[in-house]
């Protein structure tokens, strides 16, 4: 079964007396534990589109299907539930919440999400912060601690749920080179351990080249799909 | 909700020069309060207490229609005998009544043998009068304050005394008329000179209950009111409830009681300057509900533009509307408590300090009354409940808003 799959998704804004088509009768499947690029020009929709995949946007018409739900009407209360249990995501700026330390931005979607009981939430923020090699970082505060660390604990914060897919809009854009590739891997190997599938919405040709599957966008529709690779199971 | 509170206080302890000047706006706000409230409430209290303990008692009874009249003190609408010892058994009944006098009220003409004028009389028990108004003898600022009186002598209002020429020691003559419009007159000695106070008989003398009877030729054992003292103040309108009815139930005729009772306020002026003093209180109050609501909502509609970006993340990965809109609440509810904590705090030490200080001041011919400002549980425990309550519903709006967020245009703010 697919983990997402979307049926000639639109989606429609209203700007002033202008209606724009952000997706025009997009249609896709994706397979559980790939690692999906969606490329394309700025204004083709590829943040739009992932919006979507994210229940953060409704589409306008066309059927959406995220971990096996149909979420195409899904009210705002339930799509923040269902977002808190399925998909983490990963920021372009990391988003870490400047008042929790690092074990704390982990642990808030077990806590404030999930309610998970004390013991068990703090033995799997233990586990992601060893998983992301920040176990020695737990009690700083976001300031305390370089770019790379920050979306290391992004990673770890969208993985502790055990969410079965992840999506990351432009994750290296304020990384430099190095850093860049190693949180790459780092969500690689997080996809072979845990087997969740990462949607990318990115323009950087490393991530590209990594994407076992890369969907180009343009004005809106699906211009091309490129399968380099199998996903992992 | 631990968690909550956590980020809440975190969230205020990052802004911190900003959540300071806010709880000092409260605090500010809580200590005006309750300060005003102290002070007030003490000269409220020392005042009602002048009256009432030197004068009035805290309560009257009379016949039915005898306040209407009371400027030409008339005495055919004096309390019989057999009334006196109705209302007398029914008083020596009530627990909370501490002590009861009867006063004869007469109009007379005053002589110094070389001049005259008018004077208004207070015929009465001395011994009941004194527990009945125990402030009375420290009105008496001339002669012997052992006792009010004897029979044969007359305590002097000031003014009058100082007008006639009068002093202790001095003879002087009453002429009063009676009820069936003889004249009669009398000797008396002057036994004190007595200051004013504010209210009906404030300007009054005195003289013997059994002198005014002899004066008046009463041969009954008449009164035209029935002072009286509670053991506590508070305990006022419980005690009118009490005995209110049990006197309208007395009737000569089926329409028309015989009695008529009167709490304290209902005969003084300054009655009207104790209830401005409750008024103003409640303008104080509004206030400061005004700089708390004024303050908080400022404070938390920042809190949230100032964390759009924060509020998208969250609500992105699936923190609900109702959590967001507690994260807000409790910031602003801390905010609250924390400026009333320490607005209380200050006021009890100011409160204490003023009273340590024994700041005097003067009313009417009073002078030199301590200032003894006390804070109340029930005015402490009531002003922080507002505040709370206010710094809770200014939150609700920005909350609100942060909670309605669309988490797509909060995470493009910048």
């Amino acid at each position: 079964m697919a983990i997402v799959e979307a049926e000639g998704l639109w989606k429609k804004f209203i700007a002033g007396d202008i209606e724009v088509e952000a997706i025009r009768g997009i249609g896709f499947s994706i397979v559980p534990a790939s690692f999906v690029s969606f490329i394309g020009p700025s204004g083709s929709g590829k943040s739009t589109l992932l919006n979507m995949i994210g229940c953060l946007d409704p589409p306008t018409s066309g059927r959406l299907l995220v971990a096996g739900q149909d979420v195409t009407r899904l009210g705002t209360r339930d799509a923040a539930a269902f977002r808190g249990t399925h998909i983490g995501f990963i920021f372009q700026d990391f988003n870490l919440l400047p008042v929790l330390t690092v074990f704390e931005n982990i642990e808030y979607p077990l806590l404030m999400v999930q309610n998970w009981p004390v013991a068990e939430r703090r033995a799997r923020v233990e586990k992601m912060l060893a998983a992301v090699g920040m176990s020695d970082q737990g009690h700083k505060f976001p300031h305390q601690i370089s770019g790379g660390q920050k979306q290391r604990v992004a990673v770890a914060r969208a993985l502790v749920t055990r969410a079965e897919l992840v999506l990351a809009d432009e994750p290296t854009a304020n990384l430099d080179r190095d850093t860049a590739q190693r949180i790459i891997t780092l969500m690689k190997t997080m996809r072979d351990e845990f087997g969740t599938t990462f949607i990318f919405s990115t323009h950087d040709s490393k991530i590209v080249s990594n994407a076992e599957v890369v969907f180009t966008l343009e004005d809106g529709r699906l211009a091309a799909s490129h399968h380099s690779g199998e996903a992992h199971a | 909700m631990v968690n909550i509170v956590k980020i809440a206080f975190r969230n205020l302890r990052r802004y911190q020069r900003r959540t300071l000047l806010t709880s000092m706006l409260i605090t500010l706000g809580v200590v005006a309060v309750l300060l005003f409230l102290a002070v007030s409430g003490s000269f409220k209290n020392m005042m009602i207490g002048q009256i009432t303990d030197s004068m009035l008692g805290h309560l009257q009874i009379h016949q039915r229609g005898y306040m209407a009249a009371i400027d030409t003190l008339p005495l055919d609408r004096n309390l019989d005998a057999q009334q006196v010892a109705l209302v007398e058994n029914l008083l020596s009944e009530h627990e909370a009544v501490e002590a009861f006098s009867t006063r004869i009220k007469l109009g007379a003409l005053f002589s110094n043998y070389t001049e005259t004028t008018n004077i208004r009389l207070n015929g009465v028990e001395p011994d009941r009068e004194l527990r009945t108004v125990p402030l009375l003898l420290d009105r008496v600022v001339q002669g012997d304050k052992q006792g009010l009186l004897e029979r044969g002598e007359i305590v002097v209002p000031e003014l009058l005394a100082r007008g006639m020429n009068v002093g202790v020691g001095d003879g002087v003559v009453l002429v009063a008329t009676n009820r069936d419009g003889s004249v009669n007159g009398q000797s008396f000695v002057v036994r004190g000179i007595v200051e004013g106070v504010t209210g009906p008989g404030g300007r009054d003398g005195f003289i013997h209950i059994e002198d005014a009877r002899s004066l008046l030729r009463l041969e009954d054992r008449e009164v035209s009111e029935i002072a009286v003292r509670l053991k506590d103040r508070q305990q006022l309108e419980q005690v009118m409830a009490a005995i209110g009815p049990a006197l309208e139930a007395i009737r000569v005729h089926p329409d028309r009681p015989v009695f008529e009772v009167h709490a304290w306020e209902r005969l003084t002026p300054f009655a009207n300057i104790a209830r401005m003093i409750d008024l103003m209180t409640v303008f104080i109050k509004v206030m400061l509900v005004a700089i708390v609501l004024v303050s908080i909502m400022n404070v938390m509609v920042m809190a949230v533009y100032e964390r759009i970006n924060e509020i998208g993340t969250i609500a992105a990965i699936g923190t609900g509307p109702g959590k967001i809109h507690s994260l807000f609440l409790v910031e602003g509810l801390l905010l609250g408590v924390f400026g009333t904590v320490l607005g209380v705090l200050l006021s009890l030490v100011s409160v204490l300090g003023i009273g340590a200080a024994r700041i005097s001041f003067d009313f009417g011919q009073q002078k030199g009354l301590i200032l003894d400002p006390i804070l109340y549980p029930g005015d402490i425990i009531t002003t922080a409940l507002i505040v709370v309550a206010i710094a809770v519903l200014g939150s609700l709006h920005p909350a609100w808003k942060a909670a309605k967020m669309d988490p797509i245009t909060a995470l493009r703010h910048v």
